[in-house]
């Protein structure tokens, strides 16, 4: 570990970060990158830096593993001074969209204005998330500036979760499991920035079903009155969108640039740089591309099966199907095993795979597992593991169509 | 006027009135129906026959059956683009019920008697931190429920292990 620091700290006195694979480690008996070196952006008017270093200290379970965490500076539209500079936000590059707890804005003196539709009724917005949870609160409209404030997205709507103005939750958004997450301990973040493949968040593939269609989805967009909220169809323009794609410039996706680790860390940090092939700074270079299908998917080669499968930063192990041991949905092999992979048609990835509890249980105050696995039947997650070592990139587009993930 | 033509009219007013009353009890009943319709049209898990066969109709659902005929599926998508499925085993009883797609299927509808306890159960299983993010995995006596993706692109399924015939490997169900 103290090798690992130094390494880092001398690559660190110069502008960008020459990482070879497994830098002052074994890398042998861990993941193995099929980059075969790796440079990490840490300066330009693109880059922000990013944390996984286990969330929020006063969350119970903390430290959270594999989350990468960074701060957002939201400021009332028009206005460089009525600002909030909000820290602990989610790095996801699996969903679209800004999404911050109201209780984290509650120090600030912004006032911020919901959204209305054309009848007057103010738009709010559930989310289901793939864990069966849910957040629910209003749309509204901010400047969210990143990257120091170099890159600016102007009147960005964004969902404000666990608003006091909103306290009555439709039932319909409640189909999931029933579990809010719309406080800090819950969500065990102050928001999430959603960095993911579309524009806006109701869309995948080229579809968006929340602005027009033969009736708007339950669990997602609402009309609310003083009678309540009612599911209703919200065009493109009032919905949550990504603010990446805001942006004047850098605004085609996103390179989640974060360091090997040759076994469990206390905690790492990386970037998050904006755009691809904009600046000299977040070319694609030598990354293979994968397109993603309708659905939002690529494929996954496994033990002989194909799989649908997604790289996704806020997905914090990798998740595949296997008969290796468990615990609550982690795996627990009795020793380390190294296993493969084949993302798209060629490309093959090698993984390690710990004992989950032994890794809970032995390194306590460590947030970065970079053998952390878990049960998925049929499908394949890339988590948050996947992108130490290798720059990982997520283009971005309106509706999410011709989109591709690269690395 | 004579008697005949009276008669005649007098017998038209007979036959309007009963149209009228079988019209009336045809509404009633229709109305009936439909009301009683949420709670006994929705198949869920643990559910029979019945259920389904009304699900198929009411949410223009496809039944396919496996060449097997070891369970039938119902698919049905939903206005979302959601996929269902529903595995019906031989006894008659869904065993499982397996999602993808950009939004959510109605859990509450999709488990019926076993919502609660799933409802329970994640709570529960959330709170035992280190968490997962991106995947559940609830496997408790009596009730397994799997999820994962990210948004816009969810999965999931749900079974009820004693429910599931004989001889039916888990990973088929997907």
């Amino acid at each position: 570990m103290k090798g690992v620091r130094i390494c880092i700290l001398i690559l660190a006195l110069f502008g960008v970060w020459i990482l070879p694979v497994g830098c002052g480690g074994n890398s042998g008996s861990t993941t193995t990158s099929s980059t075969p070196t790796q440079t990490i952006v840490t300066s330009g008017t693109n880059v922000q830096t990013i944390t996984v270093n286990g969330g929020p200290p006063s969350v119970p379970d903390y430290p959270q593993p594999n989350t990468a965490f960074t701060s957002v500076t939201i400021c009332e539209h028009g206005s460089t001074s009525n600002c909030a500079t909000i820290d602990y936000v989610m790095v996801d590059t699996g969903s679209p969209g800004l999404r911050l707890l109201s209780s984290a804005l509650a120090g600030s003196s912004l006032s911020l204005q919901t959204e209305t539709a054309n009848d007057g009724n103010q738009i709010g917005e559930c989310v289901q998330f793939s864990d069966t949870s849910y957040v629910w609160g209003p749309v509204k409209t901010v400047d969210v500036y990143l990257a120091n404030g170099n890159e600016i997205a102007y009147s960005v709507p964004i969902h404000i979760l666990g608003d006091s103005t909103f306290s009555t939750i439709p039932s319909t958004c409640e189909t999931g499991s029933n579990l809010e997450e719309d406080d800090l301990n819950s969500l065990g973040a102050n928001g999430i920035l959603g960095i993911g493949s579309s524009q806006y968040d109701c869309s995948v593939g080229g579809t968006n079903s929340c602005a027009s269609g033969s009736e708007p989805p339950t669990a997602s967009y609402y009309e609310c009155s003083i009678l309540g909220c009612t599911s209703a169809f919200v065009s493109l323009s009032q919905q949550v969108q990504n603010p990446v794609a805001l942006f004047s410039r850098d605004n085609n996706g996103v390179i989640i640039e974060l360091p090997a680790v040759s076994g469990p860390t206390l905690s790492l940090t990386g970037s998050m740089v904006f755009g691809i092939g904009t600046q000299t700074n977040n070319a694609l270079g030598s990354a293979t591309q994968f397109s993603l299908d309708s659905n939002g998917y690529i494929n996954t080669i496994f033990n002989g099966t194909v799989f649908s499968s997604y790289i996704d930063s806020g997905s914090n192990a990798y998740f595949f199907q296997d008969t290796i041991a468990q615990d609550n949905g982690w795996y627990t092999p009795s020793s380390t095993l190294t296993l493969s992979a084949i993302i798209g048609n060629n490309t093959d990835v090698s993984f390690s795979v710990g004992n989950a509890d032994n890794m809970f249980n032995d390194y306590p105050t460590y947030a970065v597992f970079n053998t952390l696995a878990g049960y998925s039947n049929g499908y394949f997650g890339w988590g948050l593991p996947f992108f130490y070592g290798r720059n990982v990139y997520t283009s971005i587009t309106p509706q999410g169509n011709g989109t591709y993930f690269a690395f | 006027m004579n008697i005949n033509k009276g008669l005649i009219i007098m017998s038209m007013v007979i036959q309007k009135t009963i149209r009228c009353m079988i019209l009336r009890i045809l509404i009633v009943l229709i109305v009936n129906v439909v009301l009683l319709l949420p709670s006994t049209a929705s198949a869920s898990l643990g559910g029979d026959v019945t259920t389904v066969q009304a699900d198929q109709v009411r949410m223009k659902g496809t039944l396919r059956k496996t060449p097997n005929n070891a369970y039938t599926v119902q698919e049905i998508k939903t206005s979302t683009g959601t996929l269902v499925r529903e595995y019906l085993s031989p006894a008659g009883k869904i065993f499982a019920v397996v999602w993808n797609g950009p939004f959510l299927p109605d859990l509450r509808q999709l488990f019926g008697s076993y919502f609660e306890q799933f409802s329970q159960s994640v709570k529960n299983h959330k709170s035992k931190g280190p968490r997962i993010r991106g995947a559940l995995m609830i496997r408790e006596p009596g009730l397994v429920v799997q999820t994962g993706g990210h948004m816009r692109a969810y999965f999931g399924r749900a079974y009820i292990p004693e429910l599931v015939p004989q001889g039916i490997h888990m990973e088929e169900i997907q």
